[in-house]
């Protein structure tokens, strides 16, 4: 009896000392040593991360995934997909459970500087707006005073939408949900006369309801949401990484090197492109990785503009067009610093 | 063997015993060391956790309570706005989700009372049909009875466009996938002598029922309490409204723009969480009502009869208080189950404690862990009050025994 209490009391002093020590330090060693990247996803949003026809997750979130994957392991496929609603997200990043956040996330100062977590860039410039049925007759966002409106808890798509109807004197009722899906399925039951969330979210949500062509976006954008991937604080080397693949995608775009061009690329005699591909300098193992490691993301995902195409362009029936996403040269946001 | 020897020659010298070997001594060290242990547990836990969160940059306290909320809610007990605080955002939460576990409550306890006397009726027809009431509603997740009750009242009722509503014409009843709207009570100058009168007409009640059960008692003669009392309800706030000049007035609802403006507004949302949880609990608590009653054996019924009491009679005094004995402590149980089941809300979208304050607050402030505690120490209080209050009431109905 007296032995049971007594391994009793040694065991809990056990766990409580075991609890004592902290986990830290370097993600890329974690990540190479369980062979793939975890990596946060929404719960299905067509063009950012969904689970295509086969079965697999695609989408432009999807393939920063698999472009950090491909950096370094040289395989594209080696990411394991967490889908995670807006509530989870930062507490699966924070606790080590994922080790990229690339969810359509909005970049805040508060998310940057409170919850532990770094911004590695935007890889889509996108603003709220709101959706309703055309039967409604609404064509301004400025006609939706009393409106019932259905909105996911844990954005800040409900922090803008009460702003905005404070800032225009209007009033609304609230209906407001954790999961995406059902937010959706409150919007076709008609719950809500209005559905509010990133535009490029409204386009790809259209698609997925009973009876898309009955409902129309509304012209106005009444934020500002960047869009990117996150990290955990205090790792820098792995912050790097996921910051320069997505310059990586970008430069490539801006260079002209693609997906299909890339192993003739590795004979150009242009200092920019032999850097990117690593050809000349020390780059890639600077951050920890092979040299090839744009080469791979490139050759195995694409440059950004292939990827953008790929997944929300006009090809796709989401069909976005690249307006302030378009690489800065052609008039849109995306700038990347120069690899050198 | 010298062991025994001791014992047998020093029988009651407690020096001659090491303290190692005296029971009483042994357990208070090992008590002491458990405690201890437990303490030095929760203190590594706690400070710990501080550590890792100041390492990883995360931000922790409480001054989130006093910050400005930013966000709307749909509905609300008590005054808010997106100006008000966390706080107040946490109050709102606290209270639907309070009001919603009491109504629950209630209506589970009136359908769980019914179907349990259903399941123990002579009719074949009433009987089965409890039998499958019972048998359906408590194998199936509750999480899946909420969803299809949302999705049912969604489905089923029209828009409040397609309802048929004239813009701007009042209507007293309307039934819409934005809820059931109702005139609503607006209270005018001189109304809270009504309430006084209602609060009058129950002290009176019960000051009515204590004197005739003392009289039954001297003297054998019955009085018509529950005529006099209910007479006292009616009739003293109606004299109080006549008198104060009708100071009440009812608000009605209409259509305007998009949505029904005014009248009083039970929304889709906590229909169906009603619904869902009444119903779910309603079954457990008739398996609780059938057991309590078929616990008390029959002999008891049989001997009331013998001594010339009615069947009403023999059940309200008899049957049912030896019933109750058997029948609270579970009974207990189901309501504590329904107030956390009622956390089930935020799939459903109605705005309980869990999708105000564990969902919007946690989010926009990100102190997950904060928020987290206080959300299990709010129900933790909830529960243990409950239970409380239970335990008080069971020992009021407990058989005195002599």
């Amino acid at each position: 009896m007296n032995k049971k209490i007594l391994s009793a009391v040694v065991g809990i002093t056990a766990v409580a000392g075991l609890g004592a020590t902290a986990a830290s330090a370097a993600t890329l060693d974690d990540v190479k040593a369980k062979g793939f990247v975890q990596c946060g996803v929404s719960t299905g949003l067509a063009g950012f991360s969904a689970p295509n026809d086969a079965g697999d997750w695609s989408g432009l979130d999807v393939d920063l995934c698999r472009g950090i994957a491909a950096a370094v392991f040289g395989d594209a496929k080696a990411v394991k997909f967490s889908p995670l609603s807006a509530k989870e997200r930062f507490t699966a990043l924070q606790s080590g459970e994922i080790d990229v956040l690339s969810r359509n996330t909005t970049w805040t100062m508060s998310r940057d500087t409170q919850l532990g977590l770094n911004f590695a860039g935007v890889n889509y410039y996108d603003g709220q707006g709101f959706m309703v049925r055309k039967s409604l007759g609404v064509n301004s966002a400025l006609q939706l005073s009393g409106a019932s409106v259905c909105v996911q808890t844990g954005t800040t798509t409900e922090l803008n939408l009460t702003d905005y109807f404070k800032a225009n004197g209007m009033t609304y009722n609230p209906v407001v949900f954790e999961k995406l899906e059902e937010v959706n399925a409150a919007y076709d039951a008609n719950r809500c006369d209005v559905y509010t969330t990133d535009q490029s979210g409204l386009y790809s949500i259209r698609l997925g309801l009973s009876a898309p062509d009955e409902h129309m976006v509304l012209p106005e954008v009444i934020s500002k949401e960047p869009l990117g991937p996150a990290v955990r604080q205090g790792d820098d080397q792995w912050f790097s990484i996921v910051k320069w693949v997505h310059f990586a995608m970008l430069n490539a775009e801006e260079m002209g090197v693609t997906s299909a061009n890339a192993d003739e690329m590795l004979n150009s005699t242009d200092p920019n492109v032999m850097r990117l591909l690593g050809k000349e300098g020390t780059f890639g193992e600077a951050i920890g990785l092979g040299n090839d490691w744009a080469y791979n993301v490139i050759k195995q995902v694409g440059n950004y503009g292939e990827v953008f195409e790929r997944n929300v362009g006009a090809s796709t029936p989401l069909a976005i067009g690249r307006g302030v996403n378009a690489l800065w040269s052609k008039g849109g946001l995306q700038y990347a610093p120069p690899l050198r | 063997m010298a062991h025994q020897e001791g014992v047998t020659a020093d029988a009651g010298d407690s020096e001659r015993v090491s303290l190692m070997n005296d029971p009483k001594v042994r357990g208070l060290v090992f008590q002491v060391l458990l405690i201890i242990a437990v303490i030095y547990l929760v203190y590594s836990g706690v400070t710990n956790a501080i550590d890792n969160l100041a390492r990883a940059g995360i931000a922790s306290g409480f001054g989130f309570f006093g910050e400005r909320a930013g966000f709307d809610i749909g509905q609300s007990f008590i005054p808010y706005t997106n100006d008000s605080t966390y706080l107040r955002a946490f109050f709102v939460g606290l209270l639907n989700t309070m009001v919603v576990a009491v109504i629950g409550i209630f209506f589970a306890t009136l359908i769980g009372f019914i179907v349990g006397l259903a399941r123990l009726s002579k009719n074949y027809l009433v009987q089965k049909f409890a039998t499958v009431y019972v048998e359906t509603l408590r194998n199936i997740p509750l999480l899946l009875q909420l969803l299809f009750w949302y999705k049912a009242v969604l489905a089923i009722l029209p828009s409040p466009r397609a309802g048929g509503l004239e813009p701007g014409v009042e209507v007293v009843f309307n039934l819409n996938n934005r809820g059931l709207y109702m005139p609503r009570i607006v209270p005018e100058g001189g109304a809270q002598f009504i309430a006084y009168a209602l609060i009058l007409a129950i002290v009176a009640w019960i000051l009515i029922g204590r004197w005739a059960k003392k009289r039954q008692m001297a003297t054998g003669q019955q009085f018509p309490v529950f005529l006099t009392g209910l007479g006292l309800f009616i009739f003293l706030p109606l004299i109080a409204y006549l008198v104060t000049g009708m100071p009440l007035s009812l608000e009605y609802a209409s259509l305007q723009g998009f949505n029904m403006v005014g009248g009083w507004v039970i929304q889709p949302e906590f229909m169906a969480l009603l619904l869902g949880l009444s119903l779910y609990t309603a079954s457990f608590i008739a398996e609780i009502v059938r057991a309590g009653i078929l616990a008390v054996s029959h002999g008891q019924s049989e001997a009331a009869f013998a001594l010339g009491l009615r069947p009403n009679l023999t059940s309200r005094l008899v049957v049912v208080p030896q019933a109750m004995r058997v029948i609270i402590p579970p009974l207990t149980s189901q309501f504590l189950n329904l107030t956390k089941n009622s956390s089930l809300a935020v799939a459903i979208g109605y705005p309980d404690l869990v999708s105000i304050f564990g969902g919007t607050v946690l989010n926009q402030t990100g102190q997950a862990v904060e928020v987290i505690s206080i959300t299990m120490l709010v129900y933790l209080t909830l529960s243990l009050l409950t239970s409380a209050f239970m335990n008080w009431f069971n020992s009021s109905v407990a058989l005195v025994e002599r």
